[in-house]
C-alpha cells in the first residue's frame, strides 16, 4: 500500500500522492482518509504578505532555524494559476536552494488552480500528508496577497504576516482582513529607511482592531537575506511564533475546533461545486440557460435555481 | 467525489556554471502559457538537487537549459541522479548551443529531446504537451 510507504517516510510515495491530491484523484481522497489518525503533531505556520515582502526569503531562513534546533520542515509554497493559459510558473523553491539536498527538508510547489484566498484547494490535504510523514513543522506560504486573502488563517496554526517598510503612510497593502489574521507580524528587510515608521504605524493599527489585544501580537524586525549578507531577527521570528504557540495552548481545543469547522466547511462547498459542476455539464452546460436569459425569455436567478433543483 | 483534473508538471532546471538564465526563464513561462505547470529552481543547479526537486515536487518532465558546453556531462548525470531517486520514468529534455553529433548521442543515451538554439517557444510548448504524458 502507498499510505504504508508514505508513513515509512518514502519520499517518492508521498509525493505522487500529493501530486493525486493537486490533481483530485478520488482514491487518493481514501488514501487521505487513511493518513488522518496519523496527523496532528506537526505544527502548521502560515507566512503570508504582500508580493514582494520577502515572504520565500524568510521562509528560507526559518528552515535553517529549525534544521539547526534538528527539527524535520515540509515547505508548501503557494503561487497563483493564470487564469487565461491555467498554466503557472512555481518559482518559490529559487530562494530555498540552500535546503536543497538536505533530507531533512521537503519542499512542494502549488498552483492556486482557480481557487481564491491564497491557497490552492489541496493546500490543506499536502499539509497534511507532511504531518502524517512526521514533519515537526509545516510552513506554508501564500501567493503574494492583497487585502482580504485570509484562507491561510483557516490552515495554521501560527499565522505571520510578513511586511516591508516604505508601503505608504497607513501600509496600505496591509489592511483590515490581512491584519486581522496576523498572530506574529513581520517587518522585513529592517535595514530599509522608514522601519520604525512601519513598526509604529502595526502598533497603532493593531490598536485599533478589534477583539484580540495588540498585546498578543508582536511585532518583529527581521532581515532575511538565503544567507548571502548577515541576517538578522529571524531568531526572534521564530522565537514569536513559539510563544504565539505557547498562548495558544490553553486554548488549544478551540482552536482545534475553529479549524475543524473551516475545514469541513471548506470541503462542503467544494463538493457542491463539484456537483453543480458535473450536473452542468450533463445538461450541456450553460449555453441553453445563458440563451433564454439574454432572448429575456428567464431571469439569471430563476436559470440558477433551476440548475440547483436538479442537483 | 468529483472529476480528476490532470496537469502536467514539468521542472525547468539550469545546471552548472551558465551566468544568466533568460533562455531557462523564457521557455519556462513558453511552457506555462501553454498550459503547464512549470516548477523553475534558478541557477548552479547540481544534477542531485535536480533530481531531488524533481521527486519532492513530483513532475511528468525535466528540462534542462545549457549553455556552458558541459552538456555531455551534465545530461547523463542528472539522468543518472533520477534514476538513484527511483525516478528514471521522468522525461528528460533539453536545449542549449549543442552540435548535431552531440545530439545524436544525447538522444541514443536517455535524453528525449534537444532544441537547438531558434527553436520557437511555441514548437517547445507543443512538444511537451504532445510527448510528456501525465504518469498514472
Amino acid at each position: 500500500m502507498r499510505i504504508d510507504k508514505v508513513l515509512e517516510g518514502d519520499i517518492r510515495s508521498a509525493a505522487r500522492l500529493m501530486r493525486d491530491l493537486d490533481d483530485r484523484v478520488p482514491s487518493a481522497i481514501e488514501e487521505l482518509k487513511a493518513l488522518y489518525p496519523h496527523t496532528g503533531n506537526g505544527y502548521i505556520i502560515g507566512i503570508t504578505g504582500n508580493p514582494g515582502a520577502g515572504k520565500s526569503t524568510l521562509v528560507d531562513s526559518l528552515i535553517s532555524v529549525y534544521r539547526n534546533a534538528s527539527l524535520r520542515v515540509g515547505v508548501v509554497c503557494v503561487d497563483p494559476t493564470s487564469p487565461f493559459s491555467g498554466g503557472a510558473i512555481l518559482g518559490d523553491r529559487i530562494r530555498m536552494q540552500r535546503h536543497a539536498s538536505d533530507s531533512g527538508v521537503f519542499i512542494r510547489s502549488l498552483a492556486t488552480r482557480g481557487q481564491l484566498g491564497g491557497l490552492s484547494r489541496s493546500t490543506f490535504d499536502v499539509a497534511s500528508v507532511l504531518d502524517a510523514m512526521g514533519f515537526d513543522r509545516i510552513i506554508i506560504e501564500t501567493v503574494g496577497v492583497g487585502q482580504d486573502e485570509i484562507e491561510v488563517m483557516k490552515t495554521a496554526y501560527t499565522s505571520v504576516v510578513v511586511t516591508v517598510p516604505g508601503l505608504g503612510d497607513d501600509i496600505q497593502a496591509i489592511k483590515a482582513g490581512i491584519l486581522e489574521i496576523a498572530d506574529v507580524l513581520v517587518v522585513n528587510k529592517a535595514d530599509r529607511e522608514g522601519a520604525d515608521r512601519a513598526v509604529r504605524d502595526l502598533f497603532h493599527m493593531l490598536d485599533l482592531r478589534g477583539g484580540v489585544g495588540r498585546q498578543e501580537v508582536e511585532i518583529v524586525k527581521c532581515i532575511a537575506t538565503l544567507g548571502t549578507r548577515e541576517e538578522s531577527g529571524i531568531a526572534d521570528v521564530a522565537k514569536a511564533i513559539d510563544s504565539h504557540r505557547g498562548r495558544m495552548g490553553q486554548q488549544e481545543d478551540a482552536r482545534r475546533k475553529e479549524r475543524a469547522k473551516a475545514h469541513i466547511a471548506e470541503l462542503v462547498r467544494g463538493m457542491l461545486a463539484d456537483r453543480a459542476d458535473a450536473t452542468l455539464r450533463a445538461q450541456g452546460g450553460l449555453d441553453g440557460l445563458a440563451d433564454g436569459v439574454v432572448r429575456g425569455e428567464q431571469d439569471p436567478y430563476t436559470a440558477a435555481e433551476s440548475v440547483l433543483k436538479s442537483l | 467525489m468529483s472529476d480528476t483534473q490532470r496537469k502536467r508538471r514539468i521542472l525547468v532546471a539550469k545546471p552548472g556554471l551558465d551566468g544568466h538564465d533568460r533562455g531557462a526563464k523564457v521557455v519556462a513561462r513558453a511552457l506555462a502559457d501553454a498550459g503547464h505547470e512549470v516548477v523553475y529552481t534558478g541557477l548552479h543547479q547540481t544534477p542531485t538537487m535536480i533530481a531531488t526537486a524533481a521527486v519532492q515536487e513530483a513532475v511528468d518532465a525535466v528540462g534542462l537549459s545549457i549553455m556552458s558546453g558541459a552538456h555531455m556531462t551534465l545530461f547523463p548525470a542528472v539522468i543518472e541522479a533520477l534514476k538513484k531517486q527511483g525516478a528514471e520514468d521522468v522525461v528528460v529534455f533539453g536545449g542549449g548551443i549543442i552540435p548535431d553529433e552531440d545530439v545524436v548521442e544525447l538522444l541514443a543515451n536517455g535524453v528525449a529531446k534537444i532544441f537547438k538554439p531558434g527553436a520557437s517557444t511555441q514548437e517547445i510548448g507543443q512538444w511537451v504537451t504532445d510527448n510528456v504524458s501525465v504518469q498514472d
